[in-house]
């Protein structure tokens, strides 16, 4: 398979005022395309850090970054990114938020109407038509976070970069996020690395598992498959014997092998 | 450096807040289960909120009374009070250019505010905008900021009148310099302060550096000018006054001086209170305009 984001040899030092942070290191990971990556690791591993490498919002100190081919240099239409805390502005409606994406991706070749029609395409998608004309802060967390989603898909990224999406939600919202998520991937064939907490996101969403080692100086310590077949509904998981094993297996590394340090 | 912006920093919205929180207690529960008590809640409320600066009027004119008394040419309130009536009865009276109507003095006053005060928001705000952009300016600039602002107004009013050669445009120039420093600091800061998150989101959306200004600084820095300008015309209006002392002219400030020749103290004591109110109606403006541009 072709490789659509390959990382080789990346690190990532940060200047602070006590000297140089190592927080990355030795960083190899190659992405087909339509592959689905989580990335899971305790707190504070530089999971935001190399997700940000990819995104092009944090420069690798030494290494090559590649996507599609090419080398990365700062953000790109191509890779579209979901933030930690949703970051819509917040004098901007929730169609306006969207409509600035669309405009920058979309303007030169489209007409204002076949513009407008991909913003309220983008929120319909996420299930908020309803909200187009409320601030951020009419709204709840969940149907921010899905804003920032639908604004992200609406860029039609090649790739998806998500941290934490759904990290502040309740448990509810959370899996209806995850089934609605699920359902826009297979149907827009999208590449994705998200970065999540939670093992029973990872699981059910993933191809690869990647699970990072603690910091600083964090790399990856292995790199999963998950093969269990698509679609996946998280009921009939519940009692698949291999899902089971592979959580398992994830919730190992991190417990056993990457004791969380005493903070 | 940022120690310097850093001196005014204001959270506007805590300084917008406080109108409206005093104002909260008026505005108990509705409760539904006992109307009986509703009304009266209502009245007690009010009263709550309405006695305390009521007293403190009262005691303040009490004060003023007793001293009054006791000295032999100071009026008191009530003195004041007549003299205002007929001072008020014809504000807009014209009678050739060194006696006019009380209206036509403050209209002046608030003239030579409103221009100088107006090219120093033109000049100020875009200056701060650049100062918080780029780095390079703000170390360029603060030497220069942190020298000329503490001057106080009146000093640059002989510079004034030895480069236009006259009264007018020398205060107007004296308000101007002395009301950009708030406008062009605060305005520094709230660049500078906006959330790395937005910046983000500019970044990750590619967005021209029009857009940037239009849809992320500019929303975003805001409430910060509007402190700055409400700093500003504070300071602009405090100004004035001293400024038309020293230069003449028709303006508020120049009727004081006017007045004090006249040995008419009741006057002195009412454009005091013209002065202080015009004042505080240009803060209550700001405020409301604040609200309207604050997004949360
Ligand atoms: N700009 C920065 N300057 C200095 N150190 C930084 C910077 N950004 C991150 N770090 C450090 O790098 C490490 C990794 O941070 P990162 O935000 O990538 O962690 P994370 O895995 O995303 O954590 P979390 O799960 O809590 O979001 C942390 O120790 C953090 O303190
Ligand atoms: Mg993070």
């Amino acid at each position: 398979m072709e490789k659509f984001v390959q990382l080789e040899k990346v690190d990532v030092t940060f200047p602070t005022k006590k000297g140089a942070f190592h927080a990355l290191h030795n960083i190899n990971l190659n992405i087909a395309q339509g592959q689905f990556f989580t990335l899971i690791g305790h707190s504070g591993c530089g999971k935001s850090t190399l997700l940000n490498v990819v995104a092009g919002l944090q420069d690798a100190s030494s290494g090559m970054a590649l996507c599609a081919g090419r080398e990365i240099k700062g953000p790109g239409p191509e890779r579209g990114v979901v933030f930690q805390n949703h970051s819509l502005l917040p004098w901007l409606t929730c169609h306006d938020n969207i409509y600035l994406a669309v405009e920058r991706v979309f303007g030169r070749q489209e007409s204002k109407a076949r513009l407008k029609q991909r913003t309220v395409d983008a929120l319909a998608l996420v299930g908020l038509a309803h909200a187009a004309h409320k601030r951020p802060h009419e709204i709840s967390g969940g149907m921010k976070q899905r804003v920032g989603i639908a604004r992200a898909l609406a860029m039609e990224p090649k790739i998806l970069l998500m941290d934490e999406p759904f990290g502040a939600l309740d448990a509810l919202t959370r899996a209806h996020l995850q089934d609605e998520l699920m359902k826009i991937v297979a149907a827009t064939q999208s590449t994705v690395i998200m970065v999540t907490h939670d093992v029973d996101e990872a699981v059910l969403l993933s191809d690869r598992i990647v699970m990072m080692t603690n910091g600083p100086a964090a790399t990856i310590g292995e790199i999963l498959t998950v093969d269990l077949p698509q679609p996946r509904d998280r009921l009939e998981l519940a009692n698949n014997a291999h899902y089971h094993h592979l959580r398992a297996r994830v919730l190992e590394f991190l417990y056993q092998r990457q004791m969380r340090p005493a903070a | 450096m940022s120690a310097i912006y850093g001196t005014l920093q204001h959270s506007p919205t805590a300084e917008e807040n406080s109108a409206p929180t005093v104002l909260q207690p008026t505005q108990p529960e509705p409760s539904v289960t006992k109307p009986a008590f509703n009304a009266r809640e209502k009245l007690g409320a009010v009263l709550r909120v309405l006695i305390p600066p009521l007293l403190g009027i009262a005691a303040f004119l009490g004060i003023w009374a007793l001293i009054a008394q006791e000295t032999s040419n100071l009026p008191g309130p009530y003195k004041t009070w007549i003299s205002a009536q007929a001072l008020f009865a014809h504000p807009f009276y014209n009678n050739g250019p060194n006696d006019q109507g009380i209206g036509w003095n403050i209209l002046y006053s608030l003239y030579r505010v409103g221009l100088g005060f107006g090219i120093a928001a033109l000049v100020g705000i875009p200056l701060g905008f650049m100062i918080g952009r780029f780095k390079f300016l703000a170390a360029m600039t603060a030497p220069i900021i942190s020298l000329l602002r503490p001057v106080s107004p009146l000093a640059w009013l002989p510079i004034g009148l030895l480069v236009f050669h006259r009264a007018e445009p020398a205060s107007i120039w004296v308000i101007f310099i002395s009301s950009i420093w708030p406008m062009v600091l605060n305005t520094a800061v709230g660049v500078r302060q906006i959330p790395q998150d937005y910046l983000n989101v500019a970044r990750v959306l590619n967005l021209s550096e029009w857009k940037i200004f239009s849809r992320i600084l500019f929303p975003a820095v805001v409430p910060h000018v509007l402190t700055g300008v409400r700093l500003s015309i504070g300071i602009a209006w405090l100004v004035i006054v001293a400024a038309e002392m020293l230069t003449g002219g028709v303006g508020i400030g120049f009727w004081v001086w006017d007045e004090w020749n006249n040995l008419n103290v009741a006057h002195i004591i009412i454009a005091i209170f013209v002065v202080g109110i015009v004042g505080l109606l240009l803060e209550q403006i700001l405020v409301l305009i604040a609200k309207r541009f604050s997004y949360e």
